[in-house]
């Protein structure tokens, strides 16, 4: 680089010195320097930002970044058994051409004047999530699952005026913390306790006992997964939303919505509000980075009086020709409960709304049904075929969808050594959970998906049986 | 005076119907694998692996379109929209509209990156790692702080986060019974008081001078109080004028024992100029898909990356990625952090194209960055001057940093138009519609440019020459405005549905009950 | 079905202005006003204001009273109304504006377009109440009620908006000062209640930040906290007006909307109540104050509120006073400061400075009193 040169970049147009000084003749400065005269002496910078060497030819960054980003090794190289709220499901690829347009890549904030494709995506991804989830609201999501959820607890609380939810004990740790740090604002009006409920030791589901022995008048709201964390299909929807209506609480439920194509919405056991994540839904693993979380519910002001997130509504133009969009404005309309604290949104993640808008009028309900009937014939195949294997178990078989705990005690060997091994065959396994939940013992989390093969699967076992020689 | 002539322009009309009503029963969009003949054989129906009240009974009516139908329709959706790849996106105050690298587009849909779970091994994953870790280190020398987290998904998250960091703080000092406080102002980001009221706090707003727009010290010093637990405030703020005594407001609040958050979604005119630190702040957040280049996604993916000085890291979210014996780490024993803010580490997406954007600029590059964006914002103050019906806020501050905001208050007073007239007339010209500015309008019929170094001197005479033409149309012929837009994809909704149960639908079927009769044939 | 409009139009509002008379309340001002050569003014609004509304004659009824009170003005815009009423023709009085309201509330007219000053508007509020959406076209000498449109062109722009359902309504103060008083410069504003007027809401929408309260909503935003933050050793005095009263309605007491009411463990101790009273009931104890800003010149002290008084400021003290306002409130003031008249200089100078004004649940900012 040439140092001694005004630096002209590619990205800036007015780099260019002759303009840069017609624009500061016109604005009558000398420079630069008087522009930023409102910033006293004392809180200027005074070196330069002492940053590595730029790549300013474009050619070469790329082969930089590539160099970097070669060092990773993939799930496409390997062969990954990895889920746990992140899943390795198949991207067709028109969902990828059509987020990569520069018109959804490049748009924010603007209203559906300037941008109705943009909005019309984003009430066909609600209205599509509703047919799914058999509901008449469905949200932009935010950040992800764990963040909607905890939403949904404190629209529970901010509903019922009650200030304690009870979650399953097992749920994925890093939920738990998001709940945490959302509601657990100690001594501060909003606080909400989180009380964990026990799982049912043979089936991993509910403990419809403990649920009974937890439930109180300061249940805000009852919190289940279906499937849970772990895999399993929980079977008592109903009796659990019986118990949590009967004592007036709310009832969330938790979703994978690429299992809605065989399992049952949970809006048909009762739930008043579902959430999940929409990264099965033609997203990519990205490092984590694909996830969402959406909110759904009934119709009711009651409810959508108070959603944090963004409501997309359906709305005729004033010359009734047409149509057009804009957000569900609550505050307006006489219906209003309690405005205590209300929570925030912002920039979230709704290009993944788009995404999945593409994914699921890609896949219809026979798609759907199609990728659930794969999914779980598949797992229980995973699991069937690992069983097998000396020392191995399966955890809270038979109703799982496309997960799985395997457990390792009995072949006196540590998930991580296994891990480690089974790395050098290019395999990734499922994830260590002896952390987690001590109480499963040294055990992992499998996941099988569409992407996995039969071949693949037998690979794994015969790989597993190599390693645990 | 600008006197161009607006060139023509008119929406992409497509009237597409909704999703919904496309394509008919049979039609597929794509096929999906069926399980081998021998699992098959090896497994029972899927129906007995799901308990049966489990199993679902009908069908979700979702639609069934063959696979080009849906490219098109979605090919004819994004034609409607109004990216600012298209255009001369320079109204959008606060959000800095800038160029996104197409390179970056290609780096992040490299299967190197697509294809990397979360939770792999480390050592699988060195080359993502390598990234995060290194532009932690670039936003460390950007801000002046010790140490990164890029788990916020946006820039509230970002603020959020930093509120939980202020909250574990005190609780670990076991003051937070008593602190429970956070003083902003009405110019900082709405988000500035929302997302510490999530984490439990009062908020406490001053209100801005009307003469200078800048808060006064002395009402600063009447909000803090023994319950003071921090400060969360935006430099400049949402005018683009920049608070000279920052580090007095820093240096009060740390006497009265509380900690000073930076909200740095206006960085961009401070690259190399100010640091967050240097004015005293303990912790900071940057908006990576503004100022650091990364798209807005139509509204995320997003990161608010949020940096703390040393005394702070412990509280940082978990992980956190090291480097040590030439191995990048993950590292999750830090028994003082708040834990997590989302699941897993974050949009990542954000921080390769982030890198690979400053990586592309380089110290200078980015010092350009900031100086080439004061220029543009005060040369657009220049070119704004004499336009009738506009007025600049604060005019007794002649300069601002990286936006300026506008009132449209004359013009109201003298035509009925208002600032949400003009910003829907805006996009009859293929202009993206500005921004008005966040409530409180404490600047009436407000509106808020910031032309960011994207822009050319052409682009900004241009962008000015279209808010001219439509000042004076509005003078007149107010009608025009009101009744705006025309040249758009659709004309002036109906807003009142927005806000009744009865009208408002948020998904198809809620508004086919509702209407008995589709909006569409 | 068509929408109704009804007018009113109080031709001599506005008239004591232009020769220094402070309004044209009571008929011997008049008569001075007429004789030092005022033209009426109150017309030519009506016009500037009906223009606007003309785009849409076709598809409304206009009711309106005989001669200058409308008849007169509609014409000119080339409408054809349907006049109701009898007046003396060149000789409107206040029993006019009332009879107008009455006529039009029988009527069910969907809004009535007022063209005066605060005395026409507390003529109709007397007449009629808020049983009838209102909006004023500012014509008077006095307009510190906050039923008035900016402009006659807005107030036109608004009516429009409203009878083709784009507007919704709020409350907004109905205030009016004694012009004797005024005349010989003392201020003494009186509260005389709340009409409902369209208002269109800052319709757009924050993409970015989410909704923004409604007034309503944010009153029992207010509420919840002072409520929230209620302690037991104290007595409250809930000054007048409707976000005040946000917090009797929270409490589910019985409240009287101008005057000064008493609680106490979040129980009534007494309504309506005088300064002589709220001092015994307050001595020897602990007390909290709170206020709302009334008016739109931002008074805190002194208007609508007077028995409040500077002996009561000076028991309660400052640190007990809480200012409650909508976020709305204050950021209509334009950075103009809140005020203080308390009648005693002292105390006027112990409350000036900046004081918190709580805006919500968990919320205040911080603002001048000057």
């Amino acid at each position: 680089m040439t140092k001694n040169r005004e630096l002209v970049h590619p990205y800036i147009p007015n780099s260019v010195p002759e303009v840069t000084n017609e624009m500061l003749k016109e604005i009558g400065a000398k420079s630069v320097e008087d522009l930023l005269k409102g910033i006293p002496k004392r809180l200027r910078f005074k070196r330069s930002l002492n940053l590595p060497e730029p790549f300013l030819v474009e050619m070469e960054l790329r082969n930089h970044v590539e160099e970097i980003l070669s060092k990773n090794k993939t799930c496409k190289d390997y062969l990954s058994f990895l889920g746990a709220g992140c899943w390795q499901h198949y991207v067709p690829a028109v969902v990828d051409e059509i987020i990569h347009r520069a018109e959804f890549l490049t748009a924010y904030a603007g209203n559906t004047y300037s941008d109705l494709g943009k909005w019309q995506a984003f009430f066909e991804f609600q209205s599509m999530m509703g047919e799914l989830l058999e509901m008449d609201v469905v949200s932009l999501p935010t950040f992800d699952w764990g963040t909607a959820v905890a939403f949904a607890i404190r629209m529970s609380s901010r509903m019922t005026g009650r200030n304690e939810v009870l979650v399953p004990k097992i749920i994925s740790p890093e939920r738990l913390s998001i709940f945490q740090n959302f509601c657990q604002s100690k001594r501060a009006p909003n606080n909400i306790d989180i009380n964990l409920v026990d799982y049912d030791s043979k089936t991993g589901s509910i403990d419809l006992d403990d649920l009974k022995k937890k439930i109180s008048s300061k249940t805000a709201a009852v919190y289940i997964e279906n499937p849970s964390y772990l895999g399993i299909i929980e079977s008592n929807g109903e009796e659990i939303s019986n118990l949590a209506h009967n004592n007036g609480s709310e009832f969330i439920v938790g979703i994978d919505p690429i299992s809605l194509g065989i399992l049952n919405p949970p809006a048909e056991y009762g739930a008043d509000i579902v959430c999940g994540n929409i990264q099965p839904l033609g997203l990519h693993l990205n490092f984590g980075g694909g996830v969402g979380g959406f909110i759904a519910s009934r119709d009711e002001s009651k409810y959508v009086s108070e959603y944090p997130l963004h409501l997309v509504s359906i709305a005729k133009t004033e010359d009734k020709k047409g149509f057009g969009f804009g957000f569900c404005s609550f505050d307006q309309t006489l219906y209003i409960t309690r405005e205590k604290g209300k929570d925030f949104t912002g920039t979230t993640v709704a290009l993944w709304t788009i995404a999945s808008a593409v994914y699921l009028s890609l896949m219809g309900p026979e798609g759907l049904r199609q990728i659930g009937e794969t999914i779980i014939q598949k797992s229980h195949y995973a699991a069937q075929t690992l069983s097998k294997i000396d020392n191995l178990e399966i955890i809270f078989s038979p109703n799982f969808f496309k997960e799985f705990v395997v457990n390792f005690d009995e072949t006196g060997k540590k998930v991580d050594e296994i891990n480690k091994k089974l790395l050098t065959k290019k395999i990734i396994g499922g994830k260590n959970i002896a952390n987690e939940f001590p109480n499963f013992g040294n055990s992992a989390l499998y996941c099988i998906t569409e992407m996995h093969s039969k071949k693949d699967i037998d690979r794994l076992a015969a790989a597993l049986e190599e390693v645990l020689k | 005076m600008v006197n161009q002539q607006p060139r023509k322009y008119h929406a992409h009309v497509w009237d597409e119907p909704i999703i919904l009503e496309m394509g008919r029963k049979g039609e597929r969009g794509i096929s999906i694998p069926k399980v081998e003949k021998e699992i098959e054989k090896a497994v029972k129906e899927y129906k007995s692996y799901v308990p049966s009240k489990m199993l679902r009974k009908k069908r979700p009516k979702l639609p069934e379109i063959s696979q080009p139908h849906v490219l098109r329709h979605y090919l004819r959706l994004s034609q409607q929209t109004l990216g600012m790849s298209l255009n001369i996106d320079i109204g959008m105050g606060t959000c800095t509209m800038k160029y996104s690298p197409i390179i970056n587009e290609e780096l992040v849909g490299l299967p190197q990156f697509t294809e990397t779970h979360p939770f792999q091994d480390e050592r699988t994953v060195q080359g993502i790692l390598e990234i995060i870790h290194k532009f932690a280190r670039i936003m460390c020398e950007i801000s002046g702080m010790a140490e990164f987290s890029f788990q916020p998904g946006g820039g509230a998250h970002g603020i959020f986060t930093n509120a939980c960091m202020i909250r574990k703080y005190h609780e670990i000092k076991g003051e937070l019974d008593d602190r429970n406080e956070i003083i902003t102002t009405l110019f900082s980001h709405p988000a500035d008081a929302a997302c510490p009221a999530t984490a439990g706090f009062k908020i406490i707003s001053l209100h801005p001078d009307p003469e200078t727009g800048l808060p006064d010290i002395e009402a600063l010093k009447t909000a803090v109080s023994k319950n003071t637990a921090g400060l969360m405030i935006t430099n400049p703020e949402d005018t683009g004028i920049f608070n000279p005594k920052i580090d007095e407001f820093v240096n009060i609040i740390h006497e009265a024992g509380g900690l000073c958050a930076y909200d740095q979604a206006n960085s961009n005119a401070l690259f190399g100029i100010a640091r967050a630190r240097d004015a005293g702040f303990d912790m900071c957040h940057f908006n990576i898909h503004k100022a650091f280049s990364s798209p807005h996604g139509s509204m995320g993916p997003a990161c608010g990356a949020v940096g703390v000085s040393n005394e702070l890291t412990e509280f940082l979210p978990v992980p956190i990625v090291t480097f040590q014996d030439s191995v990048y780490h993950l590292d999750y024993d830090r028994p003082n952090s708040i834990g997590k803010v989302r699941e897993f580490f974050g949009n990542i997406e954000t921080i390769v194209r982030a890198y690979s954007w400053v990586i592309g600029m380089g110290a200078e590059g980015l010092k350009k960055v900031s100086e080439t964006s004061v220029i543009n914002t005060n040369y657009l103050i220049k070119k704004m001057s004499n336009i009738p019906g506009v007025t600049m806020a604060y005019p007794k501050q002649n300069i601002r940093l990286d936006q300026v905001r506008f009132s449209l208050e004359k013009l109201k007073k003298d035509s009925g138009v208002g600032t949400e007239d003009i910003a829907r007339r805006m996009i009859d010209f293929g202009i993206q519609e500005y921004f008005t500015s966040h409530h409180p309008w404490v600047v009436p019929e407000p509106f808020l440019p910031e032309p960011c170094e994207t822009y050319s001197k052409k682009d900004i005479d241009y962008w000015v020459s279209i808010i001219k033409y439509v000042c004076d149309e509005a003078y007149a012929n107010p009608e025009i405005a009101r009744t705006a837009p025309h040249n758009q994809s659709t004309s002036k909704i109906n807003q009142g549905v927005l806000n009744d149960p009865n009208n408002w639908a948020m998904t198809w079927r809620a508004h086919v009950r509702k209407n008995k009769r589709p909006t569409h044939k | 079905m068509k929408k109704k409009l009804g007018l009113i139009v109080n031709p001599i509002a506005g008239m004591g202005g232009s020769v220094g008379l402070k309004g044209t309340d009571g008929e011997k001002i008049l008569e001075k006003a007429k004789k030092l050569g005022a033209i009426p003014k109150a017309p030519n609004r009506a016009i500037e204001a009906l223009k606007e509304i003309s785009s849409i004659k076709d598809t409304i009824d206009l009711i309106t009273y005989p001669h200058d009170m409308g008849e007169n003005e509609v014409k000119a815009c080339n409408f054809d109304p349907i006049v109701i009423g009898s007046i003396q023709e060149d000789y409107t009085t206040s029993t006019d504006t009332r009879n107008a309201a009455r006529d039009m509330l029988r009527t069910k007219v969907d809004l009535i377009l007022f063209v005066g000053g605060d005395g026409t508007a507390r003529d109709i509020y007397e007449a009629i109440g808020d049983k009838l959406p209102v909006l004023g076209v500012p014509a008077g000498v006095k307009i510190h009620s906050g039923v008035f449109a900016i402009n006659p062109k807005n107030a036109g722009i608004l009516t429009v908006m409203y009878l083709q359902e784009r507007a919704s309504l709020i409350e907004a103060e109905v205030m009016d000062i004694d012009e004797e008083a005024f005349r010989h410069n003392r201020v003494s504003a009186k509260l005389f209640g709340y009409l409902k007027i369209p208002n269109f809401p800052q319709m757009v929408q924050d993409t970015k930040a989410g909704s923004i309260p409604s007034e309503a909503a944010a009153m029992i935003d207010i509420a919840w906290e002072v409520v929230d933050n209620m302690r037991d050793d104290h007595i409250y005095i809930i000054g007048p007006g409707s976000t005040t009263k946000s917090i009797m309605k929270q409490l589910r007491l019985k409240y009287t909307l101008l005057g000064v009411d008493i609680i106490y463990r979040k129980k009534l101790i007494e309504n309506d109540v005088n300064e002589n009273k709220i001092l015994k009931l307050i001595d020897g104890k602990k007390a909290k104050i709170v206020v709302t800003v009334i008016g739109g010149q931002g008074y805190v002290f002194g208007r609508g509120n007077q028995q409040i008084s500077a002996e009561v400021i000076k028991n309660v003290g400052k640190e007990n006073i809480i200012v409650v306002a909508t976020e709305n409130k204050i950021v209509s003031l334009n950075g103009k400061p809140l005020l203080v008249d308390t009648g005693n200089d002292e105390i006027d100078d112990v409350l000036k400075g900046y004081i918190r004004v709580v805006t919500g649940f968990m919320r205040s900012i911080v603002y001048k009193v000057a």
